[in-house]
């Protein structure tokens, strides 16, 4: 199985055999192109995905030991339709299909959001159910049940912000760059998490969060108080979104009778969300899954191991199917 | 302070200024404006981090008829809902090009009658803002706690008719 990831940021490509056991999984970051925007600018990002997308292609299966020749003996060939920005999704979109074809072979069109959690599959196949999925990165924030790989079910989500915006827009109000998370964290290491004590939203209201709120709180505080360090407020502020999510990743896992709790999605590359949610977990009986940082971002190895989970359940998608920059997290 | 949306001028034309108290009364404008709109009109949002423009936006889809969950279009750029007139909720934050916004292909949203509410419309001025109502709201921290200043602005008076029948509506400051 070849498949093709480009939603946002990365460009990415990955050969998966039997849907368990990675060849290959190439990655070519378009980050230093948009530090400069504070953000990801989507033209720039649909035509880095273009210029990228077939080296990354032939790098991902070289390194599997196969080139094009082999196109015809994959299973299929799989991308990314959504969610995500609509010129970079169209690019992954439209090389697989054209792949698809002309090796003679199905496409698969694989949700972004359920391919995240398909990382847990190949790094920790042992993983106890159900699980308590806490998927957190730029444009999502998600708490999901998951009974078995491709069985779960959505419980809450962000009802504004996602959590990894409110790190990138905190960031640039902050002047400390993009991504946001990284920079916060990097500032956050040199300041006192105590120094200002923000709100922590919707703490004990079910499985849905908000980060809006928290955003204003940090500018408010800001022109409020002048005095304070960029180092503490960063600290203070990543110390309330981490007391939010582990929260309500703990009270999700005891209200299933969950008996693990995963990370995954770009924010889950972030130190101390990985200690503080591992040191409860613990506390709490339960396993925890830290996916590596390669597996916590955007790969397109986890959409090789959805895509052949989904193959094996509903068959390929359709040629005329497209790019969807809205898609929900799939009913399943 | 309460929940209850006060005229702070007296009307102008094209120009209401308004205090907005709270979230609940800049969500509350929020569903006046949309009541106001027709299909194919567009509604350019602008204000800082925080000052409520997708706090806003909520109570304008709410208004036109739709129960979805509005959230920050920052990532997507844009989301549609299912209101009636569909509303195409837009976000500018991360563009820098006007051509990045003709990408987006919202004249195709106004010409099938959809209603486009941009954040960070300021991007999309040229190309939108002729005809636009022009929200302007306040920072988080030029008044005090969740109360914001909101501006409305209407440069091509097409609005002009409908904004006079609204300010009598609203509570007047000092009374």
């Amino acid at each position: 199985m070849l498949a093709i990831e480009s939603s946002c940021d990365e460009t990415a490509a990955a050969v998966v055999a039997d849907g368990r056991h990675v060849r290959s999984s190439v990655v070519s970051s378009q980050v230093d192109l948009h530090a400069r925007f504070g953000g990801v600018v989507p033209e720039i990002a649909g035509r880095a995905h273009l210029e990228r997308l077939l080296p990354v292609v032939d790098e991902a299966l070289a390194s599997a030991g196969l080139s094009r020749a082999d196109g015809p003996s994959l299973a299929a060939v799989a991308a990314t339709s959504g969610p995500g920005l609509i010129g970079s999704l169209l690019v992954g979109v439209s090389a697989a299909k054209a792949l698809a074809l002309a090796w003679n072979v199905p496409y698969v069109a694989v949700n972004h959001l359920e391919g995240h959690l398909f990382a847990s599959l190949l790094e920790a196949p042992d993983l106890e159910h159900p699980a308590i999925v806490l998927l957190v990165s730029g444009g999502h924030t998600l708490l999901v049940r998951l009974d078995a790989p491709g069985r779960y079910a959505l419980l809450g989500g962000t009802v504004d912000d996602a959590a990894g915006e409110a790190f990138d827009k905190v960031a640039r109000y902050l002047g400390l760059g993009y991504p946001g998370g990284p920079a916060i964290e990097a500032a956050a290491r040199q300041g006192d998490p105590t120094a200002v004590a923000f709100p922590r939203p919707m703490l004990d209201e079910g499985f849905s969060c908000s980060f809006s709120g928290l955003k204003t709180a940090v500018v408010t505080t800001v022109r409020a108080r002048p005095e304070l360090s960029t180092e503490d407020v960063a600290a203070s502020f990543q110390a309330a979104v981490i007391d939010v999510l582990v929260h309500k990743a703990l009270a999700a896992a005891r209200a299933v009778g969950a008996r693990s709790i995963c990370l995954a999605g770009g924010v889950g590359a972030n130190g101390p969300l990985r200690a503080r949610l591992e040191e409860a977990a613990a506390a709490a009986g339960l396993s925890s899954y830290l996916p590596s940082r390669a597996m916590c971002t955007d790969n397109a190895a986890m959409i090789a191991a959805c895509a052949f989970a989904r193959l094996e359940r509903s068959g390929a998608s359709p040629l005329d199917s497209g790019a969807e920059p809205s898609l929900a997290f799939p009913a399943a | 302070m309460n929940d209850t949306l006060q005229l702070e001028s007296s009307v102008e034309v094209g120009r209401l200024v308004l205090l907005s108290p709270s979230a609940a009364s800049t969500r509350a404008l929020g569903a006046l404006v949309g009541r106001l709109l027709e299909p194919g009109e567009v509604v350019l949002l602008s204000g800082g981090l925080g000052a409520g423009k997708t706090t806003f936006t909520k109570g304008l889809v709410a208004a036109l008829g739709s129960s979805e969950e509005v959230t920050s279009p920052t990532f997507t750029l844009l989301r549609t809902y299912a209101s009636t007139p569909v509303v195409a909720h837009v976000d500018c934050w991360r563009l820098e090009d006007l051509n990045e916004v003709v990408d987006l292909a919202l004249e195709e949203v106004l010409d099938e009658g959809g209603i486009v509410v941009v954040e960070w419309g300021e991007a999309a001025a040229p190309l939108l803002g002729a005809e636009a109502l022009v929200v302007t709201i306040s920072d988080p921290g030029e008044l005090c706690g969740s109360a914001r200043r909101v501006e409305l602005c209407d440069p091509s008076g097409r609005f002009r008719e409908r904004l006079a029948a609204l300010a009598p509506r609203l509570a007047r400051v000092g009374r």
